[in-house]
């Protein structure tokens, strides 16, 4: 009997497939030498919106995927990153740089915050929480005098491109590898708190919470950690988003449809699985950026209809997402069937 | 030494009286046996004692520290671990993640609660399945599975709720025999049951409970010859 | 600020309050069924008063005499929802179902945007219009009878699910669905009857409110807010209590915006619905 558990013990601990490790590393090169093959703005903008949209799925992952939570309100934090970064850009002069920084520190006090509020709900009583709150986010910005009300933030331009003030009228190049690094970034840490202490606890308390305080987790402490790290991971793509189109208000940060598109690209992908976001994201946006070329001006209903059909499709025939779908050598952890 | 003392300890739901002055002690590294019909309060004294419900007096001392109404994260900390009746695995995790979970509780570093799971996995005979999804496993190894992983929170004091239940008969000497295998270990463990018995055959003492209330408490001997225990249990169980 | 006008508000606020009750009671007798949070409520009160509206400019019948119309298509609408996607979510992790539901009301939403644009659309000249005289207080004709038709179809609904056998079927399979199959209640049709009632709730509520509401597709959105609020402080599962919080938000909306700022009508809303789940989280009369 000691033969098998030694054999066991000597067992990877992840079953990493070496050719998917080769594989990612060949893309994140040709990732960054894009530019120089291709400058075109229409496919750099593509990208970024693919970079944007990856991360802010990733983020809304965190917190539903891996902790169970799921939160209908997400954008808030994407608003509140916005705003932050560019408040203090425009009242203060600080770079968006420590703006970002200071979108992350608030973002994360204010999930902490909701997080210990709501923390004894569960299930539909916090979603709808959250719906309650991301539009009383938007509703509230609409409202205060402070940062525009209803007409929002229009960022003063810089005569000439800027890393201090991030901003780049020349070219989209800047953006798209401030954009990449990023991206590259948020799937990084998620990757490594997915295969950490932290991330074997987020599982725990999402399918069965009791289960979870009998083996010693505080179940409230990991709901609230995972909120704040996904509230992190949202606001500086908030932030960085107001430097790219440079105008921000309430109907464009807090609005409800972000909410919907990270849950939306998430389940398609696979819920609670780290590359899930990023299926879901290179699937949905070329498709929701080209249809807008095609469909034009209708864009906005149609896109809308289509994702709602997309979402009932998949909740009904593949719920675990269409990663699902790859064979399991594919998936990190090993697992029999 | 006395690991557990509970001391008139009570709860009401409303009007019923699921546990009403329950006294008991519990001496470091034996095998308590807690028998009663169903009904009488066994699985809510569990939940009592380990933070799931809130008692409504009484006190409960573990290693003389009084545990009364602290979560149940905190109690697990402090080294109680426990099983549930109505089981309650990671269904969509697999055996080896379930157990890691548990050995998470002492461990931070990941291979060393990996190799701490294995070695708990082995210890219960499911070292083959360790790689498959807890959903996919019988009721007996799933049985197994929640043993495995509350033993790999190494705790000191193990409250495990009708392990035998619901499990075929060929199943349950190897149970039996993994809590022979605990108790040398130095693990102190109070345990539900209905079989007559397996209790009688493991335990060192066994508490009865009916409605609520204790109604004996001593060696299996003076429990097999009890009349209020008798009279409690007249067709209830099986075992003989 | 005299007392009329603040009796003013507390009229409106009670009116629209039986109105939220009703809408309220649909989507918690959905709830009890079957443990399903239909996200799209909003959306069905909005098909409903899309109805009322058509029925009129197309047919030029009255919302009055249209509204069993509209019953009975919602009632199908119901139905079909059930059949086409609920129950093929029914065993799914409640991250599946709340993002079915969800799918389902970005789907009628924009769908209605599409095919009827975004424009608001108002009935006119319906045959409840007005205003009536209650000693001193100026009431809206159609409000008065939107509420008077809300809270006795509140009252019909639930005689029919405390008295009548089928209304008894209903509740069974609510408490135990395995236990009523044991006893011949099938589980299937309760369930789309469930839906079927549910909605046609929404049917009458939205036909008397196309009375005097604006149409448009974004419509529901509110109303569907306030009925998780409603659902949630009257209690998951508790119809009952649909009812006293129907009318707790009605009056909180109305005389929150009377007595504060009418701007944030919703965060009000918002503020008691947080308040009670967090000090009482199963609600007024809820069973959790």
């Amino acid at each position: 009997m000691n033969i098998k558990l030694e054999i066991a013990k000597q067992e990877p601990l992840w079953n990493t497939n070496k050719n998917i490790v080769r594989f990612i590393f060949f893309i994140v090169i040709f990732l960054f030498l894009l530019p120089y093959f291709n400058t075109n703005s229409f496919y750099l903008h593509l990208m970024i919106t693919i970079f944007m949209y990856a991360a802010m799925s990733q983020s809304w992952n965190v917190v539903a995927g891996m902790s169970g939570q799921i939160s209908l309100g997400h954008g808030a934090f994407f608003g509140l990153g916005a705003y932050s970064s560019t408040f203090l850009y425009m009242e203060y002069g600080v770079t968006p740089w420590v703006g970002i920084i200071v979108g992350i520190f608030l973002s994360s006090i204010v999930a902490i915050l909701i997080g210990l509020s709501v923390l004894r709900l569960s299930g539909h009583y916090f979603a709808i929480a959250t719906l309650l709150i991301g539009i009383s986010f938007q509703v509230f910005f609409q409202r205060w005098d402070l940062v525009g009300a209803a007409s929002g933030l229009w960022v003063p331009l810089t005569e000439t491109d800027s890393w201090y003030a991030i901003q780049f009228h020349t070219s989209k190049i800047p953006y798209y590898y401030i954009f990449l690094i990023f991206f590259i970034l948020t799937f990084f840490l998620t990757w490594l708190l997915d295969r950490s202490k932290v991330g074997f606890r987020f599982r725990a308390v999402r399918d069965d919470p009791q289960a979870a305080a009998s083996l010693g987790i505080s179940v409230s402490k990991y709901k609230i950690i995972a909120y704040a790290i996904s509230a992190m991971i949202m606001a500086p793509m908030g932030s960085l988003f107001a430097q790219y189109i440079l105008i921000i208000d309430p109907d464009r940060v807090f609005s409800f449809d972000i909410s919907i598109f990270v849950l939306l690209l998430t389940v398609l992908g696979g819920v609670g699985n780290v590359w899930g976001p990023l299926i879901g994201t290179i699937i949905l946006i070329p498709i929701t950026e080209y249809s807008r070329i095609w469909f034009g001006g209708t864009g906005g209903a149609i896109d809308l209809m289509i994702y709602g059909v997309i979402l009932m499709l998949i909740c009904v025939f593949r719920p675990e997402g269409l990663i699902s779908m790859l064979p399991s050598k594919f998936l990190e952890r090993e697992k029999k069937r | 030494m006395i690991i557990l003392k509970v001391e008139n300890l009570s709860k009401f739901f409303g009007g019923i009286k699921a546990n009403e002055n329950i006294n008991f002690n519990v001496n470091q590294g034996e095998i308590l046996g807690v028998i009663g019909p169903n009904g009488a309060g066994k699985s809510t004294l569990f939940d009592l004692i380990t933070g799931y419900t809130k008692p409504d007096n009484g006190k409960i001392l573990y290693k003389n520290k009084n545990i009364f109404g602290a979560r149940p994260d905190v109690v697990s900390n402090l080294g109680i671990g426990r099983t549930f009746q109505k089981l309650k695995p990671f269904s969509d995790q697999t055996l080896l993640e379930n157990v890691m979970i548990g050995a998470f509780a002492k461990e931070n570093n990941i291979k060393k609660a990996r190799d701490r799971a294995l070695e708990v996995i082995d210890f219960v005979d499911l070292i083959e399945k360790r790689h498959h999804y807890a959903k996919e496993l019988s009721t007996g190894q799933r049985k197994r599975l929640e043993l495995a992983r509350a033993m790999a929170t190494e705790p000191d004091l193990l409250l495990m709720d009708e392990v035998t239940g619901g499990v075929d008969q060929k199943t349950i000497p190897g149970l039996v025999e993994l809590l022979k295998k605990l108790k040398k270990f130095g693990t102190t463990i109070i345990t539900i049951e209905h079989n007559i018995n397996i209790i009688m055959e493991i335990s060192d003492n066994i508490l009865a409970l009916d409605q609520g209330q204790k109604i004996a408490f001593g060696k299996p001997k003076e429990i097999q010859n009890n009349k209020k225990v008798i009279d409690a249990y007249l067709g209830s169980v099986d075992g003989a | 600020m005299t007392i009329e006008i603040i009796l003013q508000a507390v009229a409106s606020g009670l009116m629209m309050g039986l109105i939220y009750a009703l809408i309220a009671a649909g989507l918690s007798l959905i709830f009890g069924l079957m443990d399903i949070v239909n996200f799209a409520h909003g959306e069905h009160l909005m098909l409903s008063m899309f109805s009322s509206f058509w029925l009129w400019s197309l047919f030029d019948l009255d919302p009055i005499f249209s509204i069993p119309i509209t019953i009975l298509l919602m009632a199908l609408c119901g139905v079909a929802t059930h059949y086409f996607l609920i129950k093929h979510i029914l065993k799914a992790k409640m991250l599946v179902q709340i993002c079915a539901t969800f799918g389902l009301s970005i789907f009628i939403r924009s769908f209605a945007q599409f095919l009827w644009t975004p424009d608001f659309q108002n009935i006119k000249e319906p045959l409840l219009e007005g205003r009536i005289e209650i000693s001193g207080i100026f009431i809206g004709q159609p409000q008065f009878y939107a509420s008077i038709v809300c809270l006795v179809s509140f009252f019909l609904l639930y005689l029919f699910v405390t008295r009548t056998e089928t209304g008894l079927a209903l509740q069974a399979t609510a408490q135990d669905r395995k236990a009523a199959e044991i006893l011949g209640i099938p589980s299937d049709r309760m369930f789309a009857l469930g839906w079927a009632i549910g909605l046609s709730c929404v049917a009458v509520a939205g036909g008397m409110m196309s009375n005097y509401f604006f149409i448009f597709p974004d419509v529901g959105l509110n109303f569907a807010l306030f009925a998780f609020v409603a659902v949630a402080l009257g209690g998951f599962g508790s119809i009952i209590g649909c009812l006293y919080a129907g009318i707790i938000i009605g009056l909180t909306e109305s005389l929150g915006g009377l007595l504060i700022d009418p701007s944030y009508k919703l965060l009000y809303v918002f503020a008691i619905y947080l308040l009670v789940v967090i000090y009482r989280p199963q609600g007024l009369f809820g069973r959790y």
